[in-house]
């Protein structure tokens, strides 16, 4: 049971205590190890992506430009977009939850591939020294998207280097899906079926495709982009011939399953948590199941809603504005079944609960108001708003970034061996909560009234809403910070973490935290299927750090 | 993986396909069919590539489905990307009544 | 600690994450195959490009074709056919434990992979030659002036051309690539290294090689054989 704190040496050998110095950490080959590699990496580039938003929001306090100059401001806008998505939210749950937890729950040893693990995270430690190099010397102001021919022809920036620097992090996000289908494939222990596996496994394989099947279009896009302003060639150059919709056909095919990258791993974070703070089997478990596997084909197909007003066909629009309605169904599905699993259910309101239901509710928000946008008449008036950039960080911030904490919290027992402070876990979830309403929901009225995004002044009479906003990203700010700095004092002063102090389901579960390097002491063989919380008794007292 | 062995003769039959396939692609090239130069000179190639995948890469001699599966999922999905964009490229200009 | 409830003996090669060879040589395979299908992907983005702008500048794309030297283009696909053979040979020296022929079959694959290459290099050393590098110094002239029966627009005719370029510059890394990595399986065969039981190294580096021959298969009618008709 939980003792007393912290200067208590486990005697018991496991991952974190079986070598020291930094070789044994730079050369490692240990999934749990490379875990935590990537999130000391993404949690300093979150915080570099949270420092734009910040200028962001502080320049836009007034209607006036007057923090900064309209170019800075484009190369703020387009910096936070490009550090926020490509090194924290592609690998954020995937590179640190998935690493991590992948091989355990499937009873392996490690991912089929540890070297090409540790490769995947040298090369996104190159691509953000590429990035970094390019945000000191004056960054891009192209807009994450990189549209052409402004970025092959005529922005002033260091388009090149940001190219390059996201064309290696996408290999980076290849190997990792690659890993993670093989291993899944290949490595799951004896008895421990398909339908038997984890709901957080299904999403995490139904990424991995994702992964694999979409980013090699994005990096050879960039490549082409690269080259274009490199070498002169003019695949994308109007003068020549080009065709700037070919650019946002090539950049979309990947860039909208990109949100699925993001979104999938948070949603089987959330259902590995609610079952077990509801103590109940999920809800149609196979109906969740392949709605992971479902969103990621469906994915694929919508592109072209990104570019309704572009200039592709009007019967193409209409095809791809129907699609993107059927791509919500397996969303909802999902939603249902979750609501459904905590019916009846005996519900407890830890921190990693709270924000699996802030999650439940946000991304339900996101997700309807992106209905709302594949509706072509009102995309044709809320496109390029505020209403667009509130639709995304709904379900990006509210969703994915949500998840990622929720996992965090759920799992920080078994990666840390000890017990994060719960009530200062609950008071931050709820900060987060109510600093990201605060901050997002003001912007889906602006959107709505026509303040128009990546513009760096506004008509006065948005100003109010304006300042709820930025007001609301301070709170958000102070929410996002303090699981930092908890999570780092409970690895020295958190209370010693029982194998499974939630009493949760899965294999992870039934080893010690934290794991020893080989994760079981004897390949566990799994007779039972997933969620058997009928049978896993409620832990007696709730932990509480 | 082919504990399958196959024998030379059979590979070396594999590649005089592969060459004379080659110089009738290349042959028929300057004989006019008109639109039917490109499907002609594609389903050789695809025929070449097949013949590549399923005898030099193993694939008929494999009883991993999975690999078929894998090999099924990229061409569908490259298939996906170039018919999709198409929706749009082949519609652009095309006037119907009532829309412009 | 005890792996598994069965003890297996430690078997040469085999990574302490897998519980035997089998598993291994599964893994192995499907990781390339996966990653095969990444490339097809990769390739795919190009093929996108190629379909849009062949559709709409077909004469430019004509008459581009016409430019580039079906001879070598010919003989280039046959090198990489035979490359392709010599591969598919390997595996089955290795196969049956021929270590003096698989190394030989090996090194006649990176000596027809150089030849490719060798032969690219002066396919556009020839382009260089004839001013249809893509940029500056670009000039369809000399196509306007030899194909009059072409309605042919200089502008678009640079897009051919830097088709040409990122598609067989892409392709020609990685061939330079396959090299590499065959360089290294024929080291490792010269020492001993592959055997009946374990030689999947050389399985898969095969199937990367095989990838880009049919990358080739593809790339050459494209590129080569858009118009080849006798022109009026």
């Amino acid at each position: 049971m939980a003792t007393a704190t912290a200067t208590i040496t486990a005697e018991r050998e496991h991952y974190l205590n079986t070598d020291y110095g930094i070789r044994s950490w730079l050369l490692t080959t240990d999934h749990k190890r490379i875990a935590l590699l990537y999130l000391a990496l993404i949690t300093v580039f979150f915080f570099i992506g949270g420092f734009f938003a910040l200028l962001i929001r502080l320049e836009l306090l007034t209607p006036a430009g007057d923090l900064v100059q309209a170019d800075t401001y484009n190369k703020l806008f387009s910096m936070h977009g490009q550090v926020m998505i490509f090194f924290f939210l592609i690998p954020s749950i995937p590179a640190v939850l998935g690493n991590f937890l992948v091989p355990m729950m499937v009873g392996a040893k490690d991912l089929a591939f540890p070297r090409i693990n540790l490769l995947s995270w040298y090369l996104l430690v190159l691509s953000a020294g590429i990035m970094l190099y390019c945000i000191i010397t004056g960054g891009v102001d192209t807009g994450w998207t990189f549209y052409t021919p402004f970025s092959t022809a005529f922005s002033n920036t260091h388009v090149i280097e940001a190219g390059v620097s996201i064309f290696i992090a996408g290999f980076s996000s290849i190997l990792t899906g690659l890993n993670f289908v093989v291993t899944i494939h290949r490595m799951r222990a004896p008895g421990l079926t398909w339908s038997r596996l984890p709901l957080f496994i299904w999403s995490i394989y139904a990424t991995s495709i994702i992964q694999l099947l979409g980013t090699p279009v994005l990096a050879i896009t960039l490549l082409l982009v690269v080259f274009e302003r490199a070498f002169g060639l003019g695949i994308f150059d109007p003068a020549r011939g080009g065709d700037p919709l070919l650019f946002q056909h090539l950049f979309w095919f990947y860039s909208h399953p990109a949100v699925y990258i993001m979104i999938l791993p948070s949603m089987g974070v959330v259902s590995e948590i609610i079952p077990c703070f509801s103590r109940k089997r999920v809800f149609g478990y196979s109906a969740v199941a392949l709605a992971s596997i479902a969103i990621a084909v469906f994915g694929f197909l919508v592109w072209a809603h990104h570019m309704f007003v572009a200039g592709i066909s009007l019967y193409s629009a209409m095809i791809f504005s129907m699609l993107s309605y059927s791509v919500a169904v397996p969303s909802a599905i999902k939603v249902f079944n979750w609501t459904a699993t905590m019916y009846k259910g005996s519900i407890r309101f830890s921190t990693p609960m709270l924000y699996a239901m802030g999650f439940i509710g946000l991304f339900t928000i996101g997700g309807l108001t992106g209905l709302f946008l594949a509706a072509l008449g009102i995309d044709v008036h809320v496109t390029d708003t505020y209403f667009v950039v509130a639709h995304f960080h709904y379900i990006m911030v509210g969703g994915a970034v949500m998840g990622y904490l929720g996992g965090l919290h759920f799992w920080w027992p078994k990666i840390s061996g000890r017990l994060y402070p719960e009530w200062l876990g609950k008071f931050a979830a709820l900060t987060v909560f109510l600093g990201f309403n605060l901050t997002f929901f003001p912007q889906f009225i602006l959107g709505y009234l026509g303040m128009p995004r990546r513009y760096w002044q506004y008509p006065p009479e948005f100003q109010v809403l304006n300042v709820l906003s930025t007001a609301g990203s301070t709170i958000l700010a102070v929410g996002y910070v303090l699981p930092m700095i908890y999570f780092l004092w409970s690895m020295r002063y958190g209370k010693i973490a029982d194998p499974n102090p939630w009493g949760a389901a899965g294999l992870e579960w039934k080893t010690q935290s934290p794991p020893p390097t080989s994760n079981f002491d004897e390949t566990p063989e799994v007779t039972w299927e997933a969620y058997n919380y009928d049978e896993i008794p409620a832990p007696e007292e709730v932990p509480v750090g | 993986m082919p504990e399958h062995i196959i024998s030379s003769k059979l590979y070396i039959g594999i590649w005089a396909t592969l060459m004379c396939l080659t110089v009738i692609t290349a042959s028929v090239a300057f004989i006019d069919l008109g639109p039917l130069n490109t499907v002609v000179a594609l389903v050789i190639a695809t025929l070449k590539a097949l013949l590549v995948v399923l005898f030099f890469m193993h694939v008929k001699y494999t009883s991993e489905k999975l690999t078929k599966m894998v090999i099924v999922a990229a061409i569908f999905w490259l298939l996906i990307l170039l018919f999709l964009s198409l929706a749009d490229y082949s519609t652009r200009g095309v006037i119907h009544a009532g829309m412009s | 600690m005890a792996d598994t409830p069965l003890m297996t003996e430690h078997e040469e090669g085999l990574q302490h994450q897998f519980v035997d060879m089998e598993q291994q040589r599964n893994a192995a395979s499907l990781g390339m195959w996966l990653f095969l299908a990444t490339e097809i992907m990769f390739f795919g983005g190009m093929f996108l490009a190629y379909l849009v702008y062949r559709y709409w500048y077909y004469p430019e794309f004509a008459a581009g074709s016409r430019s580039i030297d079906i001879v070598l283009g010919t003989v280039n696909t046959a090198v990489l056919i035979c490359s392709s053979l010599t591969v598919a040979l390997g595996v089955k020296a290795a196969q049956l434990g021929k270590r003096k022929t698989l190394v030989t079959l090996l090194l006649i694959t990176i000596l027809l992979g150089l030849a490719f290459l060798a032969i690219k290099g002066i396919e556009w050393y020839d382009k260089f030659e004839e001013h249809h590098v893509p940029g500056r110094s670009f000039s369809a002239q000399d196509l306007i002036e030899k194909y009059p029966q072409i309605h042919i627009d200089p502008a678009p005719t640079q897009i051919y051309f830097s088709l040409y370029f990122a598609m067989t510059g892409l392709h020609a890394l990685h061939m330079i690539i396959g090299v590499g990595i065959f360089a290294f399986l024929t080291y490792h065969a010269w020492k001993g290294r592959y055997t009946p039981e374990y030689h999947t190294p050389i399985e898969i580096g095969g199937l990367y090689w095989h990838f880009v021959d049919i990358v080739w298969i593809y790339l050459f009618p494209l590129l080569y054989l858009i118009d080849r008709k006798p022109l009026k």
